[in-house]
């Protein structure tokens, strides 16, 4: 289903169906549970679910450009944190030495974590690289 | 002969000034210093061929540099462009100043239009347009603030205090960096402590390294990130270590850990880093703007940042300022609107810089104001510091404008401090990373700033941080210590922050939390259309603004008098002898005493008691062999009156005037009421001395000599703003005194002696 600004904010209007990464819903996080041990740091996760409802929110108010940062970031909830930090390195200039190097962590990005978006845009970085001389040695 | 100055002293005046310490450089497009337009910028242009940009502002596709081929890409809306673009310039700009023309529409229109053609729009509207425009355009209805919460110690202890009193105070961002590095996770725990102390919902963040403060993030300790900068040109892009798509891509990592975020961009940045391709600092920050919003990202803190002290330094840079974040809310982009690094020494320039903003609102009104002193600010000074925030304050009331900010009382900062502080140690000894003395916390509940505290030194903090990184200690630890601890208000109030972000709703535009709720551009949107409608400070909302201390009020007036009544009643004694009599004796001088003098109000407005103020006089009349009468008069309370009515029943024809606040004048028979002998207006810095030599002065003319006249001498004090609501409460009670033909009273003094 589509989500639009009448439900907005998701917290207030179906706490319910906010949930963490593990399936605990928002009311269901409470003091007490965090004190019994019941909640971790992964219960706290945004989910892909939960920011396509923002994206289409955001494109509801008249905001494309936000909606599809929020689809980007989707793909990447299940991104471990390491490979995360590593594609944003070899965006940096002059971390790639070669065009080769960002279209293999875009196919990663496309084949182990279906992110395909995200996939597209590092291609296109390359492009861009490519053309305007950004694999220079910098350091 | 006197020999011949080489310049005229008020120049020599002028370079004393702190004004004389900015300095100011000369408009030169071709070195970058050009605020509006420079023979470099492009005209406005745009190419569409097949749904595709095939040119960008003059640049053909396969020219473009990484910055245009982005904003070609991911900005332009192909659908809108070739109407946006077609519309003449000066025709949109007034479109942006009409009430009538909605908000959304331009908004559609500014998804089409290139750097150039905004920059084009914005630069023909003067700087009250700018604000105006900037008031309509801006994407949330309730404006906010940011505060700034670093020490220079990064002491753990006083940066909790600090973020207490800062959300106190209602700052709905706080923002923290460091003196070191490596003490970022110290900070990041301390401000998290500190901000869910007394209320929850303060967003914060931990400016650092990007990889790293993504990591204190994941952590749970921060709710947003806002340093994730990005430049108007290639160049400066990539010594900046970065390119549109590595901070493109940081974003939707940002979206995917649920984390909120802005970028950093401003006017100067280009120049500063020495590559600014000749523009000028509008055109390459309508770049970075168009970049932003093409990343997708929500919003922007914009309006010179780090670049603003050299902006302000060119001809317009203050305007440039203003028209960027016009082009910011114009692009729909939440705006924390600068008014952060301190642009100048002058006062005069800082109070002129915030104005627009106050009374236009911004979402952030300051990207950062400091909270804490200048010195403690590490990242340099901010356009408004701890120092004068009070100032601030009362221009909130002045202006009657929400700035975000709503008075503290002394004794609740005391308390949130200390609980502050003691919530950060408990946090410190539950994890066994340290534990502060009663003397350190007791240093830091009443310190003012860092200089003031016997607290964490940075090297003790290094330690503590690091172990926090080390360990793996998340925000969860901290919740579980804090209401182990018996600080389970504050833990509930970090655990409600940390849980933003599974919703995601703090990740739209112009988000914050304010009364426990989201309040952002998508339920909050800014409907302004002329008087009435956008927003509007509440009754409620209004009282809270007024509510600065020490303010004064009558009762307030007849307290402090009813202290001096007592006083005086050892003092003096005044008999009323009845009507007073017209005095024909040439040695005759009477003094006419207001209604409430000596009955209702005791001391001048100069803290003198009326009974030697009075005994003064007579003092100096009789020394002169001169007989000296004191008459009340109830008809009038008017210096004037009083003292040509004295002078009338005078057989010298002298007499003088004064009322209890201290003002007198001497007065002669056949004068007109307003044209005296001498006045003495400046009550409160009229000294006994001055009283006495009126006397002298009095006796003097009552002889028929010509003195020299008395001068209280002033040196520009701004007697008004210092006395005046004091005077006119006071003098309320005199002219309540009144009463339209009573007679003048002869009043018997007896001054007991009691000397002061």
């Amino acid at each position: 289903m589509t989500h639009t600004r009448a439900d907005y904010p998701l917290a207030e209007t179906q706490p319910g169906a906010v949930t963490g990464k593990h399936g605990k819903a928002l009311p269901e996080i409470t003091l007490d549970a965090v004190l019994a041990g019941h909640v971790t740091m992964e219960d706290l996760r945004i989910t892909p679910q939960a920011l396509q409802a923002q994206a289409d929110v955001a494109r509801d108010v008249g905001r494309p450009t936000l909606a599809l940062n929020f689809e980007r970031g989707a793909e990447l909830v299940e991104v471990p944190q390491d490979f995360i930090m590593q594609v944003y390195e070899l965006l940096r200039p002059g971390r790639a030495k070669s065009k080769e190097e960002l279209l293999e962590a875009a196919a990663t990005m496309r084949d182990t974590y279906q992110a395909e978006r995200i996939a597209r845009f590092i291609e296109e970085a390359a492009e861009t690289y490519a053309a305007r001389g950004l694999f220079t040695f910098r350091f | 002969m006197t020999p011949k100055l080489n310049r005229w002293k008020r120049f020599a005046d002028w370079d004393e000034r702190p004004l004389r310490l900015d300095r100011f450089a000369a408009e030169d497009p071709a070195n970058g210093f050009s605020a509006f337009s420079s023979p470099a910028d492009p005209k406005p242009g745009i190419g569409i061929k097949d749904g595709r940009v095939v040119s960008l502002d003059g640049v053909l596709e396969h020219d473009y540099d990484m910055i245009d081929r982005f904003i070609a890409r991911h900005h332009i809306d192909p659908e809108v462009a070739p109407e946006a673009m077609a519309l003449d310039s000066a025709t949109v700009a007034r479109w942006l100043v009409d009430m009538n023309v909605p908000r959304e529409t331009l908004v559609r229109l500014a998804h089409g239009m290139t750097p150039a053609k905004l920059a084009e729009v914005v630069s023909q509207l003067n700087a009250l347009e700018i604000a105006f425009a900037y008031s309509k355009m801006r994407a949330r209805k309730t404006p906010g603030n940011q505060a700034h919460v670093t020490n220079a110690k990064d002491d753990p202890l006083q940066l909790a205090a600090d973020a207490a009193t800062a959300v106190a105070f209602g700052f709905d961002e706080i923002e923290t960096t460091m003196r070191v590095s490596r003490n970022a996770w110290s900070n990041a725990v301390a401000c998290a402590v500190g901000g869910a102390v007394g209320r929850w919902g303060t967003l914060f963040q931990c400016s650092s390294e990007e990889a790293e403060e993504l990591r204190i993030a994941m952590a749970g300790f921060t709710s947003y990130a806002e340093t994730v900068s990005v430049y108007g040109t290639e160049k400066s892009f990539t010594d900046g270590d970065d390119t549109p798509w590595s901070k493109g891509f940081l974003a939707a990592a940002y979206a995917s850990r649920g984390v909120k975020m802005r970028c950093t961009s401003g006017a100067g940045s280009e120049l500063l880093m020495g590559f600014h391709e000749a523009k000028s600092l509008l055109y390459l920050e309508a770049r970075c703007l168009c970049l932003q919003r093409g990343m997708g990202v929500q919003g922007t803190q914009n309006g010179g940042i780090d670049g603003a002290p050299l902006t302000a330094t060119i001809p317009g840079g203050v305007r440039e300022l203003m028209a960027e974040n016009l082009i910011a809310v114009w692009l729909d982009l939440e705006c924390a609107s600068g008014n952060d690094a301190r642009s100048t020494e002058s006062e005069i320039r800082v109070g002129a810089k915030i104005l627009p903003y106050l009374i236009a609102g911004s979402d952030l009104i300051c990207s950062g104001m400091g909270s804490i002193l200048k010195y403690d600010n590490s990242f340099n000074p901010s356009l408004i510091n701890g120092e004068e925030l009070e100032d601030y304050l009362v221009l909130q009331r002045d202006f009657e404008a929400d700035g975000g900010l709503t008075p503290l009382p002394e004794s609740r900062a005391i308390e949130l401090r200390e609980r502050a502080v003691e919530a950060i140690s408990a946090v410190f000894e539950e994890l066994g990373l340290t534990t502060p003395t009663e003397d350190m916390k007791s240093s830091v509940v009443y310190a003012s700033g860092s200089d003031d505290t016997r607290s964490l030194m940075p090297r003790d903090v290094s330690f503590i941080s690091e172990a926090i990184k080390e360990r793996g200690i998340t925000v969860i630890d901290v919740v579980k210590a804090l209401a182990k601890r018996g600080f389970r208000e504050e833990a509930e109030n970090l655990l409600d922050v940390v849980k933003l972000r599974l919703s995601g709703d703090y990740l739209q535009t112009s988000a914050m939390i304010r009364n426990g709720r989201i309040v952002s551009a998508v339920n909050d949107p800014n409907d302004y259309l002329g008087p009435g409608s956008g927003y509007r400070v509440s009754e409620e909302r209004r009282l809270q603004l007024n509510d600065i201390r020490d303010v004064l009020d009558q009762k307030e007036v007849l307290r402090s008098e009813a202290l001096h009544e007592k006083d005086e009643a050892r003092h003096i004694r005044y008999r009323n002898l009845g009507p007073a009599a017209n005095g024909s004796a040439k040695d005759d001088v009477v003094i006419g005493i207001s209604p409430a003098f000596g009955l209702k109000l005791y001391r001048t407005t100069a803290g003198h008691r009326l009974s030697e103020v009075l005994g003064a006089m007579l003092d100096a009349i009789r020394a002169r062999g001169l007989k000296a009468r004191v008459v009340r008069f109830r008809h009038t309370a008017d210096t004037s009156f009083l003292g040509l009515s004295a002078a009338r029943l005078a057989g010298s024809g002298i007499g003088i005037g004064i009322q209890a606040k201290g003002t007198a004048v001497i007065h002669q028979r056949d004068r007109q009421p307003h044209n005296n002998l001498e006045l003495f207006s400046n009550a409160p810095i009229t000294r006994l001395e001055h009283y006495r030599a009126l006397g002298a002065n009095a006796a003097a003319y009552a002889l028929g000599e010509m003195p020299e006249p008395i001068v209280v001498p002033q040196r520009g004090e701004a007697m008004g703003s210092r006395h005046h609501a004091r005077v006119a409460l006071i003098y309320a009670i005199e002219t309540g005194l009144t009463e339209a033909g009573a007679a003048p009273e002869e009043v018997d003094i007896t001054l007991t002696g009691a000397k002061s």
